[in-house]
C-alpha cells in the first residue's frame, strides 16, 4: 500500500505561489486560511532558497499526540486528517505541529477561532468520499478520484512532489544525480523520520 | 374522560419536553472512520480513468503512473 508523501525541492520552487492558489482554488478555502504557503528563505539574499509548507502527514505526527479530543486518524495510505465533528478548536495541534500546518478561521463579529483546517492531501475527510458534505468541510478528495493533490499536480517547475514516498524519493535521487546538489529535502527527516530515529516507510 | 384528560396532558408533556434533552457530550474518537481512496468517490466524471474503484492495486499502480508521468520529466528525456 502506498504511503503517501510531500518533498519541496528548494533547488527548483521559483516563489509563484501557484501551489497555494492550486489550494485554495480547488478546496474553496475560507478567507483568512491557507493550508499551503511558500516560505522564503534567505530572501533578498543572493542564493534565497524558497520551499511550499503544508501539513507533511508526519509518521509520528506530534499534532495526533497532543490532541486531547483525538480527533486525528490516519489512513489506510498515510494521510493525517482529522475529523471537523470531533475538534474542539483548543489550538493545541497549533503549537506541537513544527510545519504552522493547522490553520483557524475567524468566526463571527468578535472573530471567534473555528475548529481547524489543514491540508488533507486532498483525501477529503470522515465523510462519505466524494459527498457535498465532505467538500464543505474539508475540500476536494482528489485521492479517491485517482488524482494526486492539486498543488504538486499544478506545480510548475515541479519542485513540489507528492504520491507514494518511493516513488517521490526515486524521483529526487534522479534529479539529485543529474544536477550534482540539492540532496537536502527540507522537512523529510523532521516529518518522516530517519533512520536513526526509527523511521517507518 | 378522566383517563383521556390524563393520556392527553402526558402526551403534551412529552412533546413540550422533547426540546429539554440533551446531545451526548461523551468522548468519541475519530480512529478508523474513513473508507478507503481506493474506494472512489463513485463520480464518473471527476474519476480519473485507467483503474478499478475498489481495487487496490489498481489504483495504486494509476497514482504511480501519474506521478511518474506528471513529475518525473527525466524519463521523458534521451541521455546521451
Amino acid at each position: 500500500m502506498a504511503r503517501m508523501k510531500f518533498i519541496c525541492d528548494a533547488e527548483r520552487c521559483i516563489e509563484c505561489n501557484g501551489c497555494v492558489t492550486a489550494c485554495k482554488n480547488e478546496n474553496e478555502v475560507p478567507w483568512g486560511v491557507n493550508r499551503r504557503r511558500v516560505v522564503t528563505l534567505n530572501d533578498g539574499v543572493p542564493g534565497e532558497k524558497s520551499i511550499s509548507v503544508a501539513c507533511m502527514h508526519c509518521s509520528d505526527a506530534p499534532c495526533m499526540a497532543v490532541c486531547p479530543v483525538n480527533c486525528f486518524y490516519r489512513t489506510e495510505e498515510g494521510v493525517v486528517l482529522h475529523d471537523k465533528d470531533v475538534c474542539i478548536g483548543c489550538g493545541y495541534c497549533s503549537y506541537a505541529c513544527p510545519f504552522g500546518a493547522p490553520q483557524f478561521p475567524s468566526n463571527g463579529t468578535f472573530g471567534l477561532r473555528g475548529k481547524m483546517d489543514k491540508c488533507t492531501f486532498c483525501a477529503g475527510g470522515p465523510e462519505k468520499h466524494g459527498s457535498q458534505a465532505e467538500f464543505e468541510k474539508y475540500g476536494r478528495n482528489r485521492l479517491a478520484e485517482g488524482k494526486l493533490p492539486a498543488c504538486a499536480e499544478m506545480c510548475s517547475t515541479k519542485a513540489l512532489l507528492a504520491g507514494d514516498g518511493d516513488m517521490v524519493a526515486d524521483i529526487l535521487r534522479t534529479r539529485v544525480i543529474q544536477r550534482g546538489k540539492g540532496a537536502e529535502v527540507w522537512g523529510w527527516g523532521t516529518a518522516y523520520g530517519n533512520a536513526k530515529n526509527g523511521a517507518k516507510s | 374522560m378522566k383517563t383521556r384528560m390524563m393520556v392527553l396532558s402526558a402526551a403534551a408533556a412529552a412533546l413540550l419536553l422533547a426540546a429539554c434533552g440533551e446531545k451526548s457530550q461523551g468522548l468519541r474518537g475519530a480512529s478508523g472512520v474513513a473508507a478507503p481512496a481506493y474506494n472512489g468517490t463513485g463520480v464518473a466524471s471527476f474519476t480519473s480513468p485507467g483503474w478499478k474503484a475498489g481495487d487496490a492495486q489498481s489504483w495504486s499502480q494509476e497514482l504511480r503512473a501519474r506521478g511518474q508521468y506528471g513529475q518525473n520529466e527525466y524519463t521523458r528525456i534521451t541521455h546521451k
